[in-house]
């Protein structure tokens, strides 16, 4: 049989992706196993990313593996002008698993497919973070208690932001209600939703988050970026649009909790960060549950 | 004068003539077909005047006989193509093309920023729309259109 890789979250079905965050909560009880011992993992990070990468090594380290690889492409022979099928063949001789992150998009898939040993996909340009999507249905499922008809609103950059498309794609398979929240420039792109007319899932678009955020079980908060604007007057106008303030929450559901991939810069307020609402840094420590359980499948080992 | 409906490019005694290629797009026609590789007889007529498509081009190939995957890779760059299974000088067989549900190493998909278009990849799509034709691409998953359809 061929290695199983995650490249992309629609490589799981929905009773992969159920298995993997049940799995993601039995790690979270006892997070600290020796499972991984003797195995090597490779983190190939092409692009610096400082959270995934330390989540992922956090995440074996606590179950006894080793980590290889680099951290930058300019620590590694790719500046020496190797090509990616050399750089695979060659390192999945050492290791048993590789994590991948790079800027071109569709490399994870390559790999995949010339690697001897399982790949994931940890960022492919603006393609595909299937990891942060498992680690953000968890986050889901654990604070709402689960994942059918929920309403979700979706805030900020939904245009370029590849974790809303992923975590709007994976969510379609549970009846969600969508609330989309973007300035015109940065509105969520036809060919989503396209996708979910055809699944005849409701959504709505709107520019003003208080009009929605009432009924919301998630709010997604993404980052709107200046450079993301043709047009820089109009980026001032709307910026402090995208901004959620302590205040702005006092009527939102009591269950109702804040998730943001990080890193944030300004379109949280900190006063939110005191809210038993926000929920951005729980978040990032389910990543590490998440990513357990994402090895651990992939290796066959639970 | 002979008659005017003269064929411009000889009869075949037997296999497969593909007209109504446009012009424009014969020698992809030939390049996925492999004729440029095959020792069968073949000839070819380019720029004939179309009644219904401007100009086309027609390919005869002798003693050769397609099967439907191979045939249907032309689909992209000569959707209006037609097949005439030849026989003892006989046109035995018509057969259209038609456009396949996957295209392997034909086209080249649009997205710089795609791996096909940095390391030796063989491309890869899924056809997510036959008329007009997009593509889906294997790796980047981004899709190419007719618009911006390029053929290898």
């Amino acid at each position: 049989m061929k290695t199983r890789s995650l490249v992309s979250i629609d490589d799981l079905s929905t009773a992969e992706i159920l298995k993997i965050l049940k799995l993601a909560a039995a790690f979270e009880k006892n997070p600290v196993q020796d499972i991984l011992r003797g195995k090597v993992v490779a983190t190939l990070f092409f692009e610096p990313s400082t959270r995934t990468r330390l989540s992922f090594e956090s995440a074996v380290n606590k179950l006894g593996g080793k980590i290889i690889g680099f951290t930058d492409s300019s620590t590694s022979s790719v500046t020496k002008g190797e090509t990616l099928n050399d750089t695979i063949r060659t390192v999945n001789n050492y290791v048993d698993l590789i994590v991948m992150r790079h800027p071109i998009e569709g490399s994870a898939r390559y790999a995949s497919e010339i690697s001897t040993v399982p790949v994931v996909n940890a960022g492919d340009g603006a393609n595909q973070h299937p990891t942060q999507t498992l680690l953000d249905l968890y986050s889901i499922l654990k604070t709402q208690g689960k994942l059918e008809n929920l309403n979700i609103c979706m805030v900020g950059d939904l245009k370029y932001g590849r974790t809303v498309h992923s975590l709007m794609m994976a969510m379609s398979r549970w009846n969600t209600s969508f609330n989309f929240v973007a300035p015109e420039e940065l509105r969520m792109p036809d060919e989503y939703k396209l996708y979910l007319d055809n699944l005849g899932l409701k959504y709505r678009e709107t520019t003003d988050l208080n009009s929605v955020i009432d009924k919301a079980d998630i709010v997604y908060m993404t980052r709107v970026q200046k450079e993301r604007f043709s047009d820089p007057m109009e980026y001032e106008k709307v910026k402090n649009a995208y901004v959620l303030h302590d205040y702005m929450l006092t009527e939102t559901k009591p269950g109702m909790r804040i998730l943001h991939p990080l890193p944030r810069v300004n379109e949280i307020n900190p006063d939110v960060d005191s809210n038993e609402k926000a929920y951005y840094f729980e978040q990032a420590l389910n990543g590490v549950f998440t990513r357990q359980a994402i090895i651990c499948t992939l290796l066959g080992i639970k | 004068m002979t008659d005017p409906k003269q064929l411009l490019v000889s009869a075949i005694e037997s296999g497969t003539v593909i007209d109504h290629i446009p012009a424009v797009t014969l020698f992809k026609v030939i390049k996925i077909l492999g004729l440029d590789k095959i020792k069968n007889q073949i000839t070819f007529g380019t720029n004939l005047e179309s009644k219904t498509d401007g100009r086309k081009a027609i390919i005869k190939i002798a003693g050769k006989f397609f099967q439907d995957d191979d045939i249907n890779r032309i689909a992209l760059v000569a959707p209006q193509a037609k097949l005439n299974l030849i026989k003892d000088y006989k046109v035995v067989e018509k057969r259209v093309v038609e456009v396949p549900d996957e295209v392997s190493a034909i086209a080249k998909c649009m997205n710089p920023k795609c791996i096909t278009n940095f390391e030796k990849v063989t491309t890869r799509f899924k056809v997510v729309s036959k008329k007009p034709v997009a593509l889906k691409c294997h790796y980047c998953e981004k899709i190419t259109d007719q618009e911006r359809l390029e053929i290898i």
